[in-house]
């Protein structure tokens, strides 16, 4: 054994998809939490049911890194068609765990990794008692095992993990085990450790739970009142909504007549879906859809319907990879100055940006308040990475919150108006008072419509009532620059800054260690919404340098502070940009700005510094 | 152009409903609307139909897409919330409205280009969901608002105002709504109200989705000869189908069906349509007979009206989504929140 690494590796299951890897790379995944150990795990999937190659990266680190590992520590080789390319991404010094009838020539002939040849499909075909169906997948459950032996994974955890994960079935789950165990037997037997990985137990997850971005979602909609929810299935929000589902039916039926008090919809598209939320916003439930960039794009006319008649909505783009289908297994930050002016004519959406599980779950429910409060729709913008991969987080707090059903006139509080029009400006912040259908009241009813209209809701063409109505909605807008949360400030002092949004955020944790190592201290903005918070300004202010890093192509969050910033702040912004579709990694971040910084430092040295895969400036 | 109010004087000799509301009480705003065209006749109609039917105006929900036509649900029930959304979109807003107050009465006005051509993948979902909804097309074979383009319910050979015939098979909404389950069919004529008035009444009766096609002249872009949807040749092609005399209790509809014969029916504007009965027998309940006749009656070029289908045992959207009774906006924010003991025992599971 040279040397030894603990508790410090990047694991990556290349296994073909639809063989039940999932299950054996969640198990490798709870027992290491459940031995204390941080632990954060990519799933890098294709767009595919069965038979495609697909990767999950488990990363544990002492200090609780979130983001994805670009080095491979230790490769298990599942997969024959990307076998070579997988064993050539081996970090030297790391190792392999591979079906021994793999073949070992071209790109996976390297003597500077440790070899584990083992005959899976031979050791499930003899020693496992399974019918050849099932067999198929409790082969995978026998990677668990001989990774457990190498690394030392404690056994109790292990099978901790496994009755978690089949929790529901115990004999499914005796079975896994004893799969696992044939993995064991044959590494003590047959295999000589000869890597430095090692897992010990520690305390490191504690007051944790693994938790993915979409239930979080999920949760914070129920939470926040939400009663109809209207869909069309795509990836990566499915599971979003379907987490809705299983929450409402746990929470939302009635014991006694099985009746729920929440109305799930599966619409015909998200043309639907959109309108099916702004249809039962209308008639003042709290209703929101679920969806990715083809459905956003498909959302537009009547998300500018949503805007201009004033109706509120929740919409989650948990994003993937565009333009088009793209690699719609895969993540990236591209919707967002999209979805912020979604639809024709001037329009600008709110728009919340979480980063964490935490922030996805508290998002959701300010979404509804925001959304309720300015009577317009709101977007909650996620993605692939925060959204469907585990993530340690605190567990959800129950928050104890007024609902802010905002501007509602009911019959009775119509009685105390003396004049009332829908869409007057009676409180100087450009929010109407708004009345719902069905109110006992004979003057509450009025005429909602896409088309020009005056303050009483009536058709007109003026152009001066049309100029004035506009102005009032773009300065209602502009109040959602206090009401989204304010950006989240480490500062101490030094002119150089990081500034992300949403899932970049572990990628820019782990980067500003990196940096600082490097002798680069960064003080960090993480913007939390749209439109920007004055703050942002403020602390952009304060830096010369500020590197805006997000998971997009053509840096669109540094694009619109370009727009609203003075030319003389603009400038100060550096853009760094990931757009691969894997989640972004620490390297991405600080690589390009420590090129930077160098430069800065020494100008006769900018090309001494080739960062191969991230443009700068 | 402005919205013009009506002057609310009310004469007090008017009569009133079980609710002591005049008809003037169901109207709303002048219309801007081209003088003559048929849209105005199907307004009139509702008015006279929620009337007597004494629909209170707050519990109705008046719901349309873009086009002429769905420029109407302003000018009626000015008691009633209108929301006049995108082209195509009126479905799913119906149904959101539906999912969050299953009180309200959704009465929506759609246009034969929103229904058939932008809206028709909204159309058929609405069907198969079955809510309480009476949805009504003003069916005049043209895009009125763009100016008389042809549109998918246009016949063969039907030339509209620019010349153009159509080529392609007409959609017939009532086969549509056949094929897919629909639980109320009916069709009407713009031109006679005395039909149209009892139709939208049962249709307000039904706890599921009514369908109303209603063949409803564009006296702009598609009132001429050589037009399958101008007043002349709906009146000389109209087959009452059924009789719709409008009897209580609802159900009691299907009852007056079926007499032979052909009926003159004097139309409020002087003209005569001529109404053959249908056969003896006509059942409106047997979803395969009546598809059969009303391809047969196509084929001759005949358009049949009255209430074609009706199926009242199919589930409706609120029994198929399994919700409360109570509307769901009525569920208070203590029902609707898992409380913090049951968050905390499910964050431990
Ligand atoms: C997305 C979109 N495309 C096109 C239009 C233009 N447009 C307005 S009304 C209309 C057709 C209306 O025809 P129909 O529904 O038959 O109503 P009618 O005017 O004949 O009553 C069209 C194409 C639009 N408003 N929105
Ligand atoms: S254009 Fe045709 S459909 Fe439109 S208002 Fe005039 S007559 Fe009616
Ligand atoms: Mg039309």
């Amino acid at each position: 054994m040279t040397g030894d690494v603990l508790n410090d590796f990047c694991i990556q299951a290349a296994t073909v998809n639809g063989s039940g890897s999932q299950s054996s790379n969640l198990v490798i995944t709870k027992a290491l939490f459940h031995m204390g150990i941080p632990v954060a795990a990519k799933n890098v999937f294709p767009s595919n049911i069965e038979g495609q190659p697909t990767w999950y990266d488990i990363r544990v680190s002492p200090q609780g890194y979130q983001a994805r590992k670009r080095t491979v520590d230790i490769l298990i080789a599942m997969s024959p068609a990307t076998w070579e390319r997988d064993a050539a991404n081996v970090r030297p010094g790391g190792a392999v765990i591979h079906e021994a009838a793999l073949p070992r020539f071209g790109a996976a002939d390297r003597d500077d990794v440790s070899w584990y040849p083992v005959p899976f499909a031979r050791l499930a075909r003899e020693k496992l008692e399974a019918k050849p169906d099932l067999r198929k997948y409790l082969q995978n459950m026998i990677y668990v095992g001989v990774l457990a032996e190498l690394i030392g994974l404690d056994p109790a955890a292990v099978e901790q993990g496994v009755r978690d994960q089949f929790r529901t079935k115990p004999k499914a789950a005796d079975l896994n085990l004893a799969a696992v165990q044939i993995g064991v037997d044959y590494t003590r037997d047959n295999l000589v450790k000869t890597d430095p990985f090692r897992v010990a137990p520690m305390d490191g997850t504690r007051g944790t739970v693994l938790l993915d971005g979409n239930r979080a979602a999920a949760l914070g909609s129920l939470m926040a009142g939400c009663t109809v929810l209207a869909w069309y299935p795509i990836t990566p929000s499915s599971s979003l909504c379907e987490a809705f589902i299983d929450y409402a039916q746990r929470f939302r039926v009635d014991a006694a007549t099985g009746e729920r008090r929440f109305a799930a919809i599966q619409a015909e598209d998200e043309l639907a879906a959109i309108g099916i939320v702004l249809g039962a916003q209308w008639a003042g439930a709290r209703a929101m859809t679920a969806t990715s960039g083809p459905g956003i794009s498909l959302m537009a006319e009547l998300t500018g319907l949503g805007y201009y008649a004033e109706i509120p909505a929740v919409i989650f783009d948990v994003q993937r990879v565009g333009p088009s289908t793209g690699l719609p297994t895969r993540t990236m930050q591209g919707d967002l100055s999209f979805v912020h002016t979604l639809s024709h004519g001037d329009t600008r959406h709110p728009v919340l940006l979480p980063g964490t599980v935490i922030e996805v779950y508290e998002d959701a429910q300010l979404a509804f308040d925001v959304a309720d409060r300015l009577q317009t729709p709101v977007f909650v913008l996620s993605d692939l990475d925060l959204g469907m991969n585990l993530w340690m987080t605190a567990p959800l707090p129950y928050t104890e919150r007024a609902v802010d059903r905002g501007k509602v006139l009911d019959a009775e509080a119509l009685e105390q108006v003396a004049e009332w029009g829908r869409y007057r400006d009676v409180d100087g912040d450009g929010i109407p008072y708004r009345t719902l259908p069905g109110t006992a009241n004979p003057r509450a009813a009025y005429f909602t419509r896409g088309s020009g209209h005056d303050e009483h809701a009536l058709y007109t063409e003026d152009p001066d009532v049309y100029q004035a109505n506009v102005d009032r909605l773009r300065r209602k807008i502009e109040g959602a620059r206090t009401l989204l949360p304010a950006p989240l400030i480490e500062e101490a002092g030094t002119r150089v800054a990081i500034c992300a949004y949403g899932s970049t955020h572990h990628a820019v944790v782990e980067a500003r260690h990196q940096l600082a190592e490097h002798g680069v201290e960064t003080d960090y903005l993480r913007i939390r919404g749209l439109p920007l918070h004055p703050a942002v300004a403020e602390f952009i202010a304060r830096h010369d340098r500020v590197y805006v890093a997000e998971q997009n192509r053509d840096g669109q969050m540094e694009a619109l502070l370009r727009q609203e910033l003075p030319g003389e702040l603009a400038d100060r912004l550096r853009s760094v940009r990931h757009f691969n579709g894997v989640p972004i990694d620490a390297e991405a971040i600080s690589d390009p700005v420590l090129a930077g910084e160098l430069a800065q430092r020494e100008p006769a040295d900018q090309q001494a510094i080739e960062t191969d895969r991230v443009p700068v400036g | 152009m402005p919205s013009i109010a009506k002057p609310p004087v009310r004469h007090p000799a008017l009569p009133v409903n079980e609710l002591g509301l005049t008809e003037r009480d169901y109207e709303g705003p002048m219309s801007t609307l081209c003088a003559g065209c048929g849209h105005h006749s199907v307004t009139a109609a509702i008015v006279r139909a929620l009337w007597e039917v004494a629909v209170p105006p707050h519990m109705v929900a008046k719901l349309s897409g873009i086009g002429c036509s769905a420029k109407t649900a302003a000018y009626f029930l000015h008691g009633a919330h209108g929301f006049n959304g995108v082209h195509g979109r009126m479905a799913p807003l119906a149904t959101g409205v539906a999912a969050a107050n299953s009180e309200l009465l959704l009465i929506g006005i759609s246009g034969d280009g929103d229904s058939f051509s932008i809206g028709i993948g909204h159309l058929v979902h609405l069907i198969r969901r079955n809510l309480r909804m009476v949805y009504i097309i003003e069916n005049n074979g043209v895009y009125g608002l763009t100016k008389g383009q042809l549109s998918a319910s246009a016949d063969v050979g039907s030339t509209s105002h620019w010349g153009t015939a159509g080529v392609i098979q007409p959609i017939d909404p009532m086969l549509l709504g056949l094929s897919l389950g629909a639980t109320f069919l009916a069709r009407g004529f713009s031109g006679d109200k005395v039909q149209l008035v009892p139709i939208l009444k049962a249709a307000t009766g039904h706890r599921g989705l009514a369908l109303i096609d209603v063949i409803s002249p564009c006296v702009s872009f598609n009132d001429h000869e050589g037009s399958t949807k101008s007043y002349r040749f709906t009146r000389d092609h109209d087959v009452h189908g059924t009789e719709t005399d409008f009897v209580e209790p609802r159900p009691a509809i299907l009852a007056a069906i079926g007499r032979e014969g052909i009926t003159d029916l004097t139309l409020h504007d002087r003209s005569r349509v001529r109404a053959r009965a249908v056969p003896q027998g006509y059942d409106p309940t047997d979803r395969d007979a009546v598809g059969a006749y009303l391809r047969e009656a196509h084929a001759r070029g005949e358009v049949v009206t009255g209430i074609l289908y009706v199926d009242p045992s199919r589930p409706t959207f609120h029994e198929l989504l399994g919700v409360v009774q109570r509307p769901l906006v009525a569920v208070p924010y203590s029902e609707l929140s898992p409380g913090s003991a049951e968050l905390e025992r499910f964050a431990q599971s």
